[in-house]
């Protein structure tokens, strides 16, 4: 016996759908033979990491917060991914978006008016949409690959952040505590739905919407998947791949940014040491389990959202190390990547008749 | 340009080979049922083929015919699932291509596996199981590739070297492990008419001695001359066996469709000289990469009404003409003009905008889009010439599927299911559909490189008429093609391109093909040296 990897003549839908429903089943189960091996009940293990959160109010409205940054970068990975663009630096996208936007109620905090939060959104897009632009003109001009230049500007942005809440940024009355002065209320972005989620929720599943449409419908959309499948075929098309990098990059930066800023206008109110707790990354397998679909991209969210919240479930509860949702949203890239093969290929298995090669050597 | 090749006179290629009575003969390798089956399609259905020892042997058939996926049992890169094949009196089990090198089968692809980067010598080393000391195998090399009449240099780096010059290394290899029976995909594909001349009197002179050659070819007229039997593949199966040298190509040709080929006619008058569609002026270009061919001092001029062609063999820089003519590789704006416009800097759709069109070789990966419906892949060519595909922004696809529908029925495009993805397309039906999707538009100036390669019969016949009466609309069409039938049966004037150069456009009614093949072998100066 062995099992055989045919190629399909088209793309499956069926496999389309099935593939993130069968990537999310392997990876619960992955989860249970984790937990078991760790000597706890896998069935309680996977109720309170998948299930519970989702019972309560309290943890509701905390996986729609952690959810909304998810989808917003991983709508503009999926960008950059549907266009051979392989940005793997939203984390740091996100942290200097965050110091852009943060940088009008730090420096200007008496600055208080209706355009206060607009002005911040504006800045933490330009912000992030700037870093993002480096590793798309080092790619564009020098060829280098941007998978390298944009991950290690990460940890750039993450210094620079640490620098300067410790350094100039410090709250001049924090008690020499590494953070920023409270935003004033003028820079805090507004909850809605009566305090159950922050106004970042629904700006978020706008942009998503949004964004479906233009991928969907428009001719830049069509460009973008053009050149992702094939750069030949986009450029006899009169696309300029140069072009569609840097605007892919930009998008993906910008949205990223604009995470950054309502997470820290939002949420945390301030700015800390350390404002994400890898959503830049996590928003990797999102857009990926989304199939890169911005719609889907917004259940994917949701998702890995809970898996911030179920790994915190499980350490309470059941006293299993909080690293457990780092390695099943791991295990859970791995299956979708891994199912994604199922869409143009199916699988077959082949019993062999007669061992070959046997009378050939007579 | 080509006169000192001129000279060298070759020995007359045996024209009408004896017909062996086959029965007579000793059998070298006998399959029986084969069968194999990819998914739903059964690629080889219950074939039966006898090769004789000493016999050159012609399989025939369209694309898709089955052809490849047979030969491929018999050099064990697949596994039958049913059937048997006797080698001699032997049952055998071919289990990978070691084994049926072990059992005497060599073959000569279509597309080479050398490594460019190397010489000679060593490409052959990589390939044989025990190379032994390199001088020994140089010697042997240049022993048998002269025995043969295909020379070699040992020391010669593959990038250097020709494409026909490159064959005769994969042939060479195949010689030195001593086959029984060689097995050769298209192998004139990529030869001039000289060249393959010499290939035939190699393959006379291995006939005999015994040893066996399985021949695939579309060439029709090549088939008649010096096989000495044929098996005709229509889908996936034996339709019949014949003697070639007693058929006719077209009757061939209507053996391997099934049916009978419309032949392609030019039309009653010679084109009227209309106005000048397309200049090219002193067009250069250096090459991009290493392997690729720079431009030198290209001029041509196009008029309405006429079908022009570029002959040459592949690696010419054809490839790279075409993309300084559609606008993907940039060039001066002088050296190029479109209906007198100058627009050698402008992008594909400026040009296209200016009722140009483009087809290039390659169909999948760059003529469309594999992944993406027909109806998206009109899109890729057509978003910008006005056909209402897309209105602020937004892609109709309604519109789409209407230019879908109608270029199908026009053109004939069979498809499973409406409006499937690119890559589900046998070649031919995405050539029909590529070429389909430009003439629809009926423009006034029509680039096609390769317009029938790998295309079967029926399917070249109707793209060529196609092409010619575009031109005699009043149109301009330029074809790029390294198919010496096809440049025969349509082109009005013939130009030849060798190492990036392009002779001047002549009548083709004065042309003959031993004229063509010497412009051909013109910039070849390392064969000459060889040979």
């Amino acid at each position: 016996m062995r099992i055989e990897l045919v190629k399909r003549k088209e793309h499956s839908r069926t496999m389309a759908l099935l593939s993130p429903l069968i990537a999310v089943a392997l990876t619960a189960l992955s989860a249970a033979i984790l937990f078991s091996i760790t000597g706890h009940n896998p069935l309680i293990g996977l109720y309170k990491f998948f299930i519970e959160p989702l019972t309560q109010q309290w943890s509701l409205e905390a996986t729609i917060d952690k959810a909304t940054p998810l989808i917003l970068i991983g709508c503009g990975l999926a960008v950059c991914y549907l266009s051979n663009n392989w940005n793997i630096g939203a984390e740091g996208q996100f942290v200097v978006g965050a110091l852009f936007g943060s940088a009008l109620p730090i420096l200007f905090p008496s600055f208080e008016n209706v355009i206060t939060l607009p002005l911040m959104l504006l800045f933490g897009a330009i912000g992030g949409a700037l870093w993002a632009l480096i590793p798309a003109l080092l790619k564009t001009r020098f060829n280098t690959n941007e998978i390298l230049t944009s991950l290690m500007l990460v940890y750039v942005a993450g210094l620079l952040l640490d620098y300067l809440v410790r350094g100039p940024w410090r709250d001049p009355d924090g008690y020499n505590f590494p953070e920023s002065r409270i935003f004033s209320d003028a820079a805090t972005l507004p909850e809605v739905f009566g305090g159950a989620m922050s106004l970042s929720a629904p700006i978020t599943i706008i942009i998503a919407i949004v964004l479906a449409i233009v991928l969907a419908k428009t001719l830049k959309g069509f460009e973008i998947r053009v050149m992702g499948e094939s750069p030949r075929a986009g450029s006899f098309a009169g696309f300029s791949a140069k072009r569609l990098t840097l605007f892919s990059f930009a998008i993906a930066g910008a949205l990223a940014g604009l995470a950054g800023t309502m997470e820290v206008s939002g949420a945390l109110n301030q700015l800390l040491p350390s404002i994400s707790p890898g959503y830049g990354f996590t928003a990797i397998i999102v857009a990926f389990l989304g199939r890169l679909n911005p719609i889907g991209i917004i259940i994917a969210g949701f998702v890995l959202a809970l898996s911030y919240i179920g790994g915190e479930g499980v350490q309470s509860a059941m006293g299993v190390s909080n690293e457990i949702a780092s390695v099943i949203q791991g295990l859970l890239l791995f299956f979708v990547l891994a199912c994604d093969t199922l869409i143009l290929y199916r699988i077959r298995m082949v019993s062999r008749r007669v061992p070959t090669g046997e009378t050939s050597h007579v | 340009m080509g006169d000192s090749v001129a000279e060298t006179t070759l020995p007359e290629v045996d024209e009408h080979p004896v017909q062996q009575d086959r029965s007579e003969k000793d059998t070298l390798l006998d399959a029986r049922g084969l069968t194999k089956r990819f998914g739903d399609i059964l690629a080889n259905d219950r074939v039966d083929l006898i090769i004789n020892k000493g016999e050159i042997h012609a399989l025939l058939g369209e694309n898709g015919a089955g052809k490849s996926t047979l030969v491929k049992m018999f050099y064990g890169s697949l596994e039958p699932d049913d059937g048997e094949i006797l080698w001699g009196d032997r049952k055998v089990t071919i289990g990978n291509p070691a084994a049926a090198r072990e059992l005497g089968i060599g073959m000569v692809f279509q597309h080479f596996s050398l490594f460019e980067a190397l010489n000679v010598v060593e490409n052959i080393a990589l390939a044989l199981p025990n190379p032994g000391n390199m001088q020994d195998l140089a010697k042997r090399i240049e022993t048998v590739s002269r025995d043969y009449g295909l020379p070699l240099n040992p020391d010669d780096i593959v990038a250097d070297l020709p494409v026909g010059i490159r064959q005769r290394i994969e042939i060479v290899r195949c010689l030195l492990q001593e086959p029984r029976l060689i097995i050769m995909d298209e192998p004139t594909s990529v030869l001039t008419p000289q060249e393959a001349d010499q290939l035939f009197l190699t393959l006379q002179r291995l006939a005999k001695e015994g040893c066996a050659v399985l021949y695939i070819s579309h060439r029709l007229e090549e088939v008649k001359r010096i096989c000495h039997h044929a098996t005709i593949l229509r889908h996936g199966q034996v339709v019949r066996e014949c003697d070639p040298t007693l058929e006719t190509p077209a009757s061939l040709a209507s053996m391997m469709v099934g049916a009978d080929v419309a032949a392609v006619s030019a039309g009653e008058q010679a084109p009227e000289i209309g106005e000048t569609r397309l200049a090219l002026q002193g067009l250069n270009a250096k090459a991009a990469t290493p392997f690729a061919t720079a431009l030198n001092n290209i001029s041509l001029e196009l008029r309405a009404g006429e079908v022009v062609a570029i002959a040459g063999v592949a690696g010419n820089g054809q490839g790279e003409l075409f993309d300084a003519i559609s606008g993907e590789m940039p060039a001066a704006a002088s050296m190029i003009h479109l209906d007198g416009r100058p627009c050698g800097n402008k992008n594909i759709n400026w040009r296209r905008k200016q009722n140009a069109a483009f087809v290039p070789e390659e169909r999948l990966g760059h003529g469309a889009v594999p992944g993406m419906k027909l109806s998206q892949n009109i899109v890729l060519t057509r978003h910008g010439t006005g056909d209402k595909l897309v209105g602020a922004g937004f892609v109709s696809n309604a519109e789409a599927s209407v230019l879908e529908k109608r270029i199908k029925q026009a053109f004939d495009v069979r498809m499973s299911h409406d409006d499937p993805e690119a890559r589900s397309l046998s070649g031919g039906n995405l050539q029909k559909f590529v070429v389909g999707r430009e003439l629809d538009r009926n423009p006034g100036i029509l680039v096609v490189n390769q317009p029938t390669w790998g295309v079967d019969a029926g399917a070249a016949a109707l793209i060529r008429q196609a092409l010619i009466d575009l031109a005699r609309s009043g149109s301009a069409v330029l074809v790029i093609s390294q198919d010496l039938d096809e440049i025969f049966e349509i082109a009005d004037r013939i130009a030849v391109i060798s190492r990036g150069f392009l002779s001047e456009a002549e009548p083709a009614t004065d042309m003959t093909r031993e004229r063509v093949g010497l412009l051909m072998a013109g910039g070849a100066e390392t064969q000459g040296e060889v040979a």
